[in-house]
This record gives C-alpha cells, sequence and structure tokens, in this order.
C-alpha cells in the first residue's frame, strides 16, 4: 500500500485546497454507532480521520472530548471494539488516511508491539499519542515505525526552535500543530500568529503541517486553510455528536459539507 | 551525620538523567509542557546547587513549619501490643511526629521548597491538586505567606467529605474549584489541574503534592521530604544511639514515605515497609496500586496503576481520601520491584481501629492516612523483638477526619 497521507495531502494541493481532517471518539455514544458517523465524516468530505480511543483520564482534552470519552466508555467500548470499527472502516473506505488518537496508556496497555500489529491490521495509517514526547519515545515509536505506521507529532506554541528537530526525529504523516497552548475546543489562536507558526514549521520539515485545537466553524476553517496543508476540527464535531446521539450522522454530514464548502470556495474566488 | 554520601551504585541515586527510575518514572506529558518540564528541572538543578536556596528553605522549616518536630517514644502504644504478644518480643514504637508541623501534616515540607522554586523561575500564581485537603491547604498556606494567587483542585466527591479544609483553603485566600468529572477525587482533581497549567503555563506553578507527576516533579518532591528522614537518623542516634530496624510510612501518592526512607535507602539493616490502602479488601474496592494493579502511564509518569485490561483506569477506594487514589510514586514501584521496601496493605476496617486506639493510648489523634501506619506497626511489631525498634510515620492529624470516622462508627455530631 502506498502512503495514503501523500496521495490526499497531494490530492488536496491539486484541488488547491487544504486537508480536511476531522476528528471523532470511537464508540460515542456506541461502539454500534460510529460506522455511521465516520460514513458522515466522508461524506460530508473529509480528507482525513482522526478516530480518538477513549481514555478515563484525557487530560489535555476539554469538556467536549472528555464527555464524549466517557460516553463511550459508559457504553462499554473497548479496545478491540475500536479495532473492529477501523477494520470495517477500512474495508469501506480503501483509500481515506485513518489516525487513531488518544492516549499512551490504552495504547500500551498489551505493549507497543501489539497495539502496531493490530493497528496495522486494521488499516491504520497513522498514530497521536498525546502523551507520548519525543522523550519518551522508545515507548511507542520503534514499534509503530517498524509496523509501518506513521507517528504524528504535535509541534505547540511552545515548542521552540531549538526544540523541534527532537519533535521532528521519527516523525511522519503529518505535522500536527496545535495552536493554543491549551486543551482541546476552547480558544482559538490569532490567524496572524498561526500563519507565522506554520511558516516556521514548514522552513523545519517536508511534512505537510495541518493545524488543530479551537477550529470550529467553517470561517475559521477556510481562513487557516488558506496558511496550512491541514485543518483539524474535533471538539465542534464532537457537540454535535454529544447533542444528538444515535442520530448524529446527517448532522454530522451536513456540518462537514459546511467546512469543506467553506474551504473549497477559495478556489473560485481567487 | 544528617546524610551520607551517595555512592555511584547507591540506591538513593535516582532518578536518571531522564527521570527514570529502573522502569519507572519518566516524563509523559502532551508536547505543551514539555518545555516547562524542561525548564523546571534546569531551574531544580541551579536551586539544588544554590546555597543561598536551601538556607532560605531550612530557615522557613525552622521558623514557620516548627521543624525540627520530635521523635516520640510511644510507650503505652508499645506496652500495649507487648501484653499480646509472646515472651520476648514487641518492638519499641516510636512516632515520627509530622502531624505538629504547622499545617498539621507532612505537606508543608514540599510545599516551602515548590513555593521557593516558583518564586525563583518568576512564576505569579500558584495551582495545587488536592485529595484529603492536606495539600491544599499546605499550599493555600505558602500562596498566602508570599502573596500569591492560589486555585485549588479537589475532587467534588472529596469537597463533601472534608469541608472543614475546604473552609480553611478559603480562609487563606485560595479559590477551591470543586472538579465534578470522572471520580470526583484526587486523580480527577489532578486531570484537571494538568488541564489548567497547560493553558496557563506562561505565568502559572503547579505544586505538585505528592512524589509523582512527570519528571522532575516525583525528585523534587522527594528531596524537600526527605528532611524527614535525615531528622529521624539524627533523633534516633541520640535517643538510642543507634538507626532504627524499621520505618513504616503509609503510601498514597507516597511522599511522606518516600521522605523518610530515602535517606535510609543505602542501610541496608534497616527495613521498611509501605502500607497501602486496602479499603474494603483487596478482592473489593481499594486503593492498592502495587498490590492489585500493573504498570502503566498516568499523569505524566510511568508506575503501578489500578487498571482494567484494555489500560483504564479504575476507581481507587479508601475511607482515607489522601490514600484514594489509582496510582503511586514511580520511586516506590521501583523499590517494590527491586524488593528494598516491602508494601503491605490495611484495610479501611483496621485503619479506623487503630485512629480510636492512638487516640486513647497516646492522646493522638492520627490522620486516617497515618491510622494505616500504625494499624501495620500493631501488625508488625508484635513478631519482632522487644529490643527491636520501628519507626512510624505520623504524617499528618486526624482533626480533619472526624466527620468521616464518626460516620463510619455510626456517631452523630
Amino acid at each position: 500500500m502506498t502512503d495514503r497521507f501523500a496521495q490526499r495531502f497531494a490530492a488536496c494541493r491539486n484541488q488547491g485546497r487544504s486537508a480536511l481532517i476531522t476528528f471523532v471518539t470511537a464508540g460515542d455514544p456506541t461502539a454500534a454507532d460510529s460506522a455511521a458517523i465516520l460514513d458522515a465524516l466522508v461524506e460530508g468530505g473529509a480528507d482525513i480521520i482522526e478516530l480518538g480511543m477513549p481514555f478515563t483520564d484525557p487530560m489535555a482534552d476539554g469538556p467536549a472530548i472528555e464527555l464524549a470519552n466517557l460516553r463511550s466508555l459508559g457504553s462499554g467500548t473497548t479496545t478491540a471494539d475500536i479495532l473492529a470499527i477501523a477494520t470495517a472502516f477500512r474495508g469501506r473506505h480503501p483509500d481515506i488516511p485513518l489516525v487513531l488518537m488518544g492516549y499512551a496508556n490504552p495504547m500500551l496497555a498489551r505493549g507497543a508491539e501489539w497495539f502496531a500489529a493490530q493497528a496495522k491490521a486494521a488499516g491504520v495509517d497513522g498514530v497521536i499519542c498525546v502523551d507520548i514526547p519525543p522523550e519518551e519515545d522508545r515507548e511507542i515509536g520503534p514499534a509503530l515505525r517498524a509496523a509501518g505506521i506513521d507517528l504524528i507529532r504535535l509541534a505547540t506554541p511552545t515548542t521552540d526552535a531549538a526544540r523541534l528537530p527532537a519533535v521532528l526525529d521519527g516523525a511522519g504523516g503529518f505535522l500536527y500543530h496545535v495552536s493554543v497552548a491549551g486543551i482541546t475546543g476552547k480558544q482559538q489562536a490569532q490567524l496572524t500568529h498561526i500563519e507565522h507558526a506554520v511558516a516556521k514549521l514548514k522552513a523545519a520539515t517536508d511534512l505537510p503541517v495541518a493545524v488543530g485545537f479551537g477550529v470550529r466553524t467553517p470561517e475559521q476553517a477556510a481562513a487557516i486553510g488558506r496558511v496550512a496543508d491541514g485543518v483539524v476540527v474535533g471538539s465542534a464535531i464532537v457537540d454535535i455528536v454529544g447533542s444528538h446521539g444515535d442520530k448524529a450522522a446527517p448532522f454530522v454530514r451536513d456540518f462537514v459539507a459546511s467546512l469543506r464548502a467553506a474551504m473549497t470556495a477559495r478556489e473560485h474566488a481567487a | 551525620m544528617t546524610d551520607t554520601i551517595t555512592l555511584p551504585n547507591s540506591l538513593r541515586s535516582q532518578p536518571d538523567e531522564r527521570g527514570h527510575f529502573g522502569a519507572f518514572g519518566g516524563r509523559y506529558v502532551a508536547e505543551t509542557l514539555m518545555p516547562l518540564i524542561l525548564d523546571l528541572e534546569k531551574e531544580y538543578r541551579a536551586a539544588k546547587a544554590d546555597p543561598a536556596f536551601e538556607e532560605e528553605f531550612q530557615t522557613l522549616l525552622k521558623h514557620y513549619v516548627g521543624r525540627p518536630n520530635p521523635l516520640y517514644y510511644a510507650g503505652r502504644l508499645t506496652e500495649a501490643l507487648r501484653k499480646n504478644a509472646p515472651a520476648g518480643k514487641g518492638a519499641k514504637i516510636y512516632l515520627k511526629r509530622e502531624e505538629l508541623n504547622h499545617t498539621g501534616a507532612h505537606k508543608i515540607n514540599n510545599c516551602i521548597g515548590q513555593i521557593l522554586l516558583a518564586k525563583r523561575m518568576g512564576k505569579t500564581k500558584i495551582i495545587a491538586e488536592t485529595g484529603a485537603g492536606q495539600h491544599g491547604v499546605a499550599t493555600a498556606t505558602v500562596a498566602a505567606l508570599f502573596g500569591l494567587p492560589c486555585t485549588i483542585f479537589m475532587g467534588a466527591k472529596d469537597v463533601e467529605r472534608q469541608k472543614p479544609n475546604v473552609f480553611r483553603m478559603k480562609l487563606l485566600g485560595a479559590e477551591v474549584h470543586a472538579v465534578t468529572s470522572g471520580s470526583q477525587t484526587l486523580k480527577d482533581a489532578m486531570n484537571d489541574a494538568l488541564r489548567h497549567w497547560v493553558s496557563n503555563v506562561h505565568d502559572t506553578f503547579y505544586i505538585i503534592g505528592t512524589a509523582a507527576g512527570p519528571h522532575p516533579y516525583p525528585e523534587l518532591v522527594r528531596d524537600f521530604q526527605s528532611v524527614i528522614g535525615k531528622e529521624i537518623r539524627a533523633q534516633m542516634l541520640e535517643a538510642e544511639g543507634r538507626l532504627p530496624d524499621m520505618l513504616i510510612a503509609p503510601v498514597g501518592g507516597g511522599s511522606n514515605a518516600i521522605g523518610m526512607f530515602h535517606p535510609f535507602l543505602d542501610d541496608s539493616d534497616v527495613a521498611m515497609v509501605g502500607v497501602e490502602a486496602a479499603g474494603e479488601g483487596l478482592d473489593g474496592k481499594h486503593a492498592a496500586s502495587l498490590a492489585g494493579g500493573a504498570s502503566g502511564i498516568l499523569h505524566g509518569n510511568r508506575t503501578y496503576l489500578l487498571q482494567d485490561e484494555d489500560g483504564q483506569i479504575t476507581e481507587a477506594h479508601s475511607i482515607s481520601a489522601g490514600l484514594d487514589y489509582p496510582g503511586i510514586g514511580p520511586e516506590h514501584s521501583w523499590l517494590h520491584e527491586i524488593g528494598r521496601v516491602d508494601y503491605v496493605p490495611v484495610t479501611d476496617k483496621e485503619a479506623l481501629a487503630s485512629f480510636q486506639k492512638l487516640s486513647s493510648l497516646e492522646g493522638i489523634i492520627p490522620a486516617l492516612e497515618s491510622a494505616h501506619a500504625v494499624a501495620a506497626a500493631e501488625r508488625i511489631a508484635p513478631t519482632l523483638d522487644a529490643d527491636k525498634i520501628v519507626v512510624v510515620n505520623l504524617s499528618g492529624r486526624g482533626d480533619k477526619d472526624i466527620f468521616t470516622v464518626a460516620e463510619a462508627l455510626e456517631v452523630e455530631i
């Protein structure tokens, strides 16, 4: 299998737009609902899917995603369920890059090699592990890279120039720029700051740079799309799942379509 | 006399330069926090090498905290246990009186050290998590002393069962944030404190209350708490002319225990017992991470955790809010694995009995946390020869627990 990330980012570039990366929590509200919600993301025009692995203690997440984690675990979602959701998604969508995002403890509970092998078998392309910084890479990085899965790293406003090479060492897929120093779904950074940060990151790496944390509206997505290779939207979608539960799919599809339309409009306006 | 030289192969030379105690410890935090953690480590190294920092720390410990506190021979407890022991058995029991510190527990030792670090780093706001409220009170106290605004994160369940400490923190000028997520106890308070910190890293110092969290916290908290063990060493040499045979301390996160143990780790004749909260018993709800958990990653460190097979954290239970945590400091996980310290469980019921026994026998009302260590001493001392010496860390006073104990005993007050 060739690199789905590279293919997808190239396709977006050819269309003169940035990639729309959408996040939902696996098994929210139940494992049985995930397939329809993931399909709605794709139907709405998502380019890349981040599938959140729920954890009891999601320390880097704000209330929206924390509640999604607790809804999912409350309905009994297990690691086996999450892998089954990913496997089924890959079967239905052979070309859409799929990322598992979550915390170290559930990922490493049965060992890094086990997790990497299972994720690979499920058709996962990349993994974001929120609480494994480059300093602790050996916990998960070698196993993922050996299995051919990209370890997607985060760069934040506190990641300075001296530190950036360590963040990029061993990174793959794309570079995720966390636009605010904070938790998910809260405040939004100023566009000029984002533009400046992305320029610095792009000077340091050939990886595509995606921007996330606090992107909630089509207007924000469109504006960030003009300065980055990808835009990540999570909490706003998770809120829709929270409000509509097992009937969320059409609402999710319409919202994602509105994001995608706003991000696509610029090629016509240009 | 109060300290020994650290040898290269010493048990006292952990952690390594990456913050690992054997397979445990480390820095498992989001990238946003990582630069700050590295900065804190650099600042701590500089402070450790600065005699002025040590002098200010010692001055505050002496004149503000009231150190050294006594090492007290608990004669009536010793005699009571000897009565039911086989002939010639029943070790002498000493109590290290941390409960006599200002604010009533060992927590203040660490808070003094960390607020001096905060000042050194130019941070202007203080946050902390708290379980029983002892660390919250101690943090609010030092924040008041240094005139810094302070927010304490506390599980809503703990706010309910520790009302006197909540009021104390407010009197001291702190804002108490009741955390309603998850199990609404210490781990959730720590989650929310970390969330607040990650959003306010530029001006905020997080005073972690136990010897856990990302490196360098386990090391620096241990160093600040090591005053406990250093004093015991000097006091015991003065009282008995020798070192004790055994040290016993309660372990939640384990800061009082590591502070007591660490100065003695290379003294192979000194046995050490850490007491975990077994709650309703190890086959029921408990908080014994070593006896009933497995290695995992939470709150910035790799350590033993109560968790299910998918790595989801399971809820801890103990009658003592200060021990009601599903993890343990990483150095304890290491000391457990290498067998240097023996960790034993004590149930709610046993702790309650010892809470009453120490109150009536010695006129000392222990914190429920400390009552766990007393219970272990009651179990172990009668099996030791009468010429042996055991020191129990009386880490806190029990005034805060009288409502919980009254309820458990079905007494109305």
